[in-house]
């Protein structure tokens, strides 16, 4: 049963930890000011939020949050590929929909969990659903706003979301074990979820003419089993980073 | 972050004439009114060369806050725990927003923010030495956080007695702010020099680093620097740059050789009988040289704003322009 709850909790935590590390990267880089702080502050919330479900397996005597955020092996993450993608050229649309597209997964994923019936991460759920919040609001106020601006904002947006969407489908891709896990009450199955998660944006997106078509079996081929531990090929790099300032002095405390 | 504001004998041209053309009536009431200790707020009146220089001290602290958030945001993503990447995510998130509440500041003088940052990307406005040095190590991060933080918040307090009400106000929440800044600094500074060899190795190399551009930060000696009688009386400057490198070396040289660091330099010692730190000439030719461009990293970080003012032109753009409401053709 453990496995199969680090299986879930993994797929979560995971993905809030390398999305916040790429929305880090955007301090400094923002359009305007405002946009250099909301980044931060969301980096942060994810940031923080991975180290609490990491915590919920602590708790159950697994490892530390510091021990799998920057001791784990590329090939025992768990997390999605559409978090991993680089920041590339620093395209602010692309970074802005990645955002829309991850916290609307988000939404409905928390709204889930806090419904299902393992409490530690039901309360969790509940606590961090008062924060995500206000990601959901700066994303989709901004994309609203962009998307019936000039032409140039809305092609940009037609442009990233042309790009991202075979990855955020792909966030809905089925857990190992899936039907334990749903079995057991915590989530509901991927497929439900996602069908959740384009109901939740497609009004918004169809009405400013941003909403694709399915993705392509072919286009999805490539993206399989990341949550099995096949990492992308700008994950390397990524963990690289994230560990290498930890990874100088083995056992030191920092 | 912030380092004190530079006058350069060329800003001081014209200086004097400027204030005899004011009426001698309403500079007369301007200045009983800061003596009284009044804060001078927007819509009053001021002299030319007060609105001038005020403009130009806050746009300087505004620049050094987001120009100061790219040595220590590079970090965030290289932060070995979570405990010290929340902390410095915090930190940074806390700079920029300083640099909104100052430039913010700045704007009631009448200068806009767009203004502000063309005069910063076209090399006209200055921001503070110190963030022309490299973040090297992630010990850099922490003697950063710690005694950079310390010396801005020294010259922040002093400035916050200030006459201008809004700078004042923005300058009272931001020390605030940095007083958290010192302390995440302090700890991981302490986490490093009581770590491994190799963590007090990193610790002490950074600090033989920094030492140099801290001396510079508050700007150079009291006999070397322009004539700021004018300054003084109006309470924009509120004192010497000898006067707060005083303070901090009173404040911070004990709890630095408390740690077991050596401070690179031998001359540093409190004369007893005049009770004040004496030190090496910390080489004012360099200081003069990175303010005018030629430091290790003035070119690398005027490049990242400028990439980042290229790069989101697009966005502004649009903001500016919401009311086209585009529409995709449908064929």
């Amino acid at each position: 049963m453990i496995e199969r709850l680090e299986t879930l909790v993994l797929s979560l935590a995971d993905d809030e930890l390398i999305i916040g590390h790429r929305h880090a990267e955007w301090i400094g880089l923002g359009p305007i000011l405002e946009e250099d702080i909301a980044f931060a502050s969301i980096a942060q919330d994810e940031t923080g939020h991975a180290q609490a479900y990491y915590q919920i397996l602590t708790d159950l005597g697994l490892r530390t949050p510091d021990e799998y955020a920057f001791q784990r092996k590329a090939s025992e993450f768990r997390c999605a590929h559409l978090v991993e993608l680089p920041n590339f050229d620093y395209d602010y649309a692309l970074a802005l929909m990645r955002h829309y597209l991850y916290d609307a997964a988000e939404q409905i994923k928390l709204q889930a969990l806090r419904e299902g019936s393992y409490d530690p991460l039901a309360g969790l759920a509940d606590r961090l659903l008062r924060e995500e919040k206000y990601h959901w609001l700066h994303a989709t106020t901004w994309i609203k706003r962009l998307a019936y601006s000039t032409e140039e904002a809305y092609l940009r947006l037609k442009s990233a979301i042309d790009q991202l969407w075979p990855y955020a489908w792909m966030l809905f891709e089925p857990l190992p074990e899936e039907a334990e896990i749903v079995e057991a009450g915590w989530i509901p199955p991927s497929s439900v979820l996602r069908e959740r998660w384009l109901e939740l944006i497609q009004p918004t997106l169809i009405s400013a003419n941003l909403f694709p078509p399915p993705p392509a079996s072919e286009t999805l081929l490539p993206l399989q089993g990341a949550r099995k531990g096949l990492r992308s090929p700008y994950f390397d790099e990524l963990l690289q980073e994230m560990t290498e300032v930890s990874s100088s002095e083995p056992g030191a405390e920092w | 972050m912030y380092g004190n504001l530079v006058i350069r004998p060329e800003d001081i041209e014209n200086w004097g004439k400027k204030v005899h053309e004011e009426d001698p009536e309403k500079l007369a009431e301007f200045e009983a009114r800061i003596e009284r200790g009044e804060k001078i707020e927007p819509q009053d009146w001021m002299p030319f060369e007060y609105r001038r220089q005020l403009i130009r001290l806050i746009e300087q602290h505004a620049h050094s806050e987001i120009i100061g958030a790219l040595p220590e945001g590079t970090w965030i993503t290289r932060a070995p725990t979570f405990r010290r990447k929340l902390a410095l995510m915090a930190k940074v998130q806390d700079e920029v927003g300083h640099a909104q509440l100052l430039y913010s500041a700045a704007e009631t003088l009448g200068k806009p923010r767009e203004a502000m940052i063309n005069d910063l990307l076209s090399g006209k406005s200055k921001y503070s030495n110190v963030f022309n040095y490299p973040a090297k190590t992630w010990a850099d991060t922490a003697i950063i956080a710690w005694l950079v933080d310390a010396g801005a918040i020294i010259n922040q307090t002093t400035n916050s007695k200030g006459s201008y009400g809004p700078y004042v106000r923005a300058l009272e929440r931001i020390c605030w702010e940095e007083s958290f800044h010192l302390k995440y600094g302090y700890d991981s500074v302490v986490y490093l020099a009581t770590g491994t060899p190799k963590q007090r190795a990193l610790l002490q190399d950074a600090l033989n680093r920094w030492w140099r551009p801290i001396m510079h930060f508050f700007g150079p000696p009291d006999n070397l620097s322009v004539h700021t009688e004018k300054l003084v009386k109006w309470k924009v400057k509120l004192a010497t740059n000898d006067e707060m490198r005083q303070q901090f070396l009173d404040m911070y040289v004990p709890k630095i050789w408390e740690l077991g660091l050596t401070i690179p330099d031998p001359n540093l010692r409190k004369n007893p009988e005049t009770g004040r730190w004496e030190y090496s000439d910390p080489n004012w030719d360099e200081f003069w040289q990175v303010i005018n461009g030629n430091g290790p990293c003035n070119k690398e970080r005027i490049a990242v704003r400028r990439f980042a003012e290229e790069k989101g032109r697009w966005v502004r753009r649009a903001l500016l322009e919401s009311q086209a409401r585009y529409v995709t053709p449908l064929a």
